[in-house]
């Protein structure tokens, strides 16, 4: 069964909007998309796309869902054979579910819409 | 739509105004937010800039939308004081294009007939038209960013500012790496459309179906996926430019529509009924020789005699005498103020190198040697160490003779032969190293049927080099 390993670049419980800007990233391991079979949190000491792209290959992700990225680490992150579903927002626990759903896609607005207190 | 009716102005003026139209005609970049810092409103500016639509953003925390550095690092609307009204800042984001994009956010509040904060509005100067510190920009012989001194060049400097202040049609074209792109956005930032926005379009980048609704928009419903209104670039650029680069790669069906919006300027969104009248030059640019393309059928005569009004032809490195030197130092110039190295020049052994290389990729490649140069250099100087092998390699040792504008190399006594793979020998009077490189690299690629790790293992060379040159040679 092929194993899927998952990054997903958080600020508390929501992707972040920037890939480049992410200290936080959530890793997790499936081999059937359903159940999970490892996670675990890595803190980097500061923010920087290049760091996070080598983070990413010496961990051997294969998926990767994020926020805005640049084309240059997006090609890259691409050639390198990784899955991105970039563009996306909202929290990153709903938008693992939809990807182990085969429902995510990118540019996906997961969050919930509001006007002044309002749901829309 | 998300909203029951489009919100007005009351009480300002006799009659109620229409809001979105009002923002929509200020040039620059607006966004209008609750006191959660949720999206209520973009202008089509800020629509043209980030890429997402108003129907797209709305409700959403502005930080997902306008995905700035300063969103992360420190809110401008959260970090303002209380009795503040508006504070500003200059950071960059990234918009739904990938591109990163120089901005100025000023933040203000929206203050209620009561005094109280009820909303906040942003206002996005899109910083790439205003001067920075680029050294290249007190360059002489130059035009915007772009320089040389060749009289090719001057040429295409005098030409400029007058197609700047025309509003023609302009067709570049030129080889790969000869700044297609940079000429476009000048033309651009020169012309009284400058305020205007600037949206590039890569024909060749998107199937056709999904390169009309890009280009021309669609309305909700229109088709399966449409699950809202898309406005389209041509209505986003209204008042500015839109670059259509790799023109040759736009299919024929959305040929026939792009020479019917020449003609009328009025874009109909697929599924809609009535059209909306945009002001927008067309500027179009491809490295295809768009002439024989209408021969053998594949371009359209009559889209060619539109966008061909007025054209320019950008030469390649190669036939500009003394660019190369020009060119050379100013990109040494920038790449070592950008990364604080104290580096003096070029030693005498790499000047030689450098100079008689044929920059096939011209100034792209050009820009990529000097900046690895910088980068990996150690001491005062540039030297053959330092730039990239291939360089030294058929440099003043090259089999293969630079173009006659190089001029002043000696020529190879001794064909490296051994670098060469068999069944891809050059033709001596011919090739170039760097031809001879892509060949060597299509072959591996051959060999290992597609597999990039493998080829990479066969030429010897790490995946990351593989992958550069791969961007580099334009191989998919």
């Amino acid at each position: 069964m092929p194993v899927h390993k998952i990054a997903i670049p958080v600020h508390g419980d929501d992707i972040i909007p920037r890939f480049d800007l992410a200290t936080e990233v959530v890793i997790l391991q499936t081999t059937d998309r359903s159940t999970v079979t490892n996670k675990q949190i890595i803190v980097l000491p500061q923010s920087s796309a290049d760091e996070l792209c080598r983070l990413l290959l010496s961990e051997n992700i294969n998926t990767l869902i994020c926020g805005a990225v640049e084309g240059e680490y997006y090609e890259f992150l691409e050639w390198k054979k990784m899955k991105i579903f970039d563009a996306v927002v909202g929290d990153w626990q709903q938008a693992f579910e939809r990807w182990q759903n085969r429902a995510l896609s990118p540019g996906d607005i997961l969050s919930t819409r509001m006007v002044e207190g309002n749901l829309i | 739509m998300y909203r029951s009716e489009l919100p007005c102005i009351h009480s300002l003026m006799n009659n109620p105004l229409d809001f979105a139209h009002l923002l929509d005609e200020i040039p620059m970049g607006i966004l209008i937010l609750d006191k959660d810092r949720r999206v209520v409103h973009l202008n089509r500016a800020f629509q043209a800039l980030s890429g997402f639509s108003d129907d797209m953003a709305y409700g959403i925390q502005c930080r997902h939308i306008l995905r700035s550095a300063a969103c992360i690092t420190g809110c401008p609307v959260k970090s303002s004081p209380i009795k503040s009204r508006s504070v500003s800042c200059a950071t960059d984001m990234i918009n739904l294009d990938r591109q990163k994009l120089p901005i100025r956010i000023t933040a203000s509040q929206i203050l209620d007939t009561e005094g109280q904060v009820t909303g906040y509005i942003e206002t996005i100067e899109d910083l790439r038209s205003i001067g920075t510190n680029d050294p290249g920009k007190n360059v002489a012989y130059s035009f915007a960013n772009i320089i040389g001194r060749s009289r090719k060049m001057e040429e295409i400097f005098q030409t400029l500012p007058m197609l700047a202040q025309s509003d023609t049609s302009i067709l570049i074209t030129g080889e790969t790496g000869t700044g297609k792109d940079l000429v476009a956005e000048a033309v651009h930032q020169t012309s009284q459309r400058a305020v205007g926005p600037f949206i590039k379009i890569n024909c060749g980048a998107l199937p056709a179906t999904l390169l009309e609704s890009e280009l021309f928009g669609h309305k909700k419903g229109a088709f399966t996926g449409a699950v809202e209104n898309k406005p389209g670039r041509f209505k986003l650029a209204h008042n500015g430019t839109i670059f259509l680069t790799e023109i040759g790669d736009l299919p024929l069906p959305l040929q026939v529509k792009l020479l019917t919006f020449l003609d009328d300027k009025v874009v109909y969104p697929l599924g809609a009924t009535k059209g909306f009248n945009a002001d927008v030059r067309i500027i179009a640019a491809t490295h295809r020789n768009l002439e024989e393309m209408v021969a053998l059928g594949k371009f359209r005569k009559d889209l060619l005699f539109r966008l061909n009004v007025a054209r320019i032809h950008l030469p390649p490195l190669r036939e500009r005498e003394g660019d190369i030197r020009l060119l050379l130092d100013h990109f040494f110039n920038s790449y070592a103020a950008k990364n604080e190295k104290d580096l003096t020049g070029f030693s005498q052994a790499a000047l030689t190198c450098l100079m008689n290389y044929t920059y096939e990729g011209n100034i792209r490649e050009l820009k990529n040697i000097v900046e690895y140069a910088v980068n990996v250099a150690q001491g005062q100087l540039i030297q053959p160490e330092n730039l990239p092998a291939y360089i030294v390699e058929s440099g003043p040792a090259s089999a293969f003779p630079p173009s006659p504008s190089a001029g002043n190399s000696a020529p190879s006594p001794n064909p490296r032969s051994v670098l060469t793979p068999p069944g891809t020998a050059p033709k001596p009077d011919q090739t170039t190293w760097a031809s001879v490189e892509r060949e060597m690299i299509m072959d591996a690629l051959r060999k290992s049927k597609g597999k990039k790790a493998r080829a990479a293992q066969l030429l010897d060379m790490s995946r990351s080099t593989l992958w550069r040159k791969l961007k580099q040679f334009g191989i998919e």
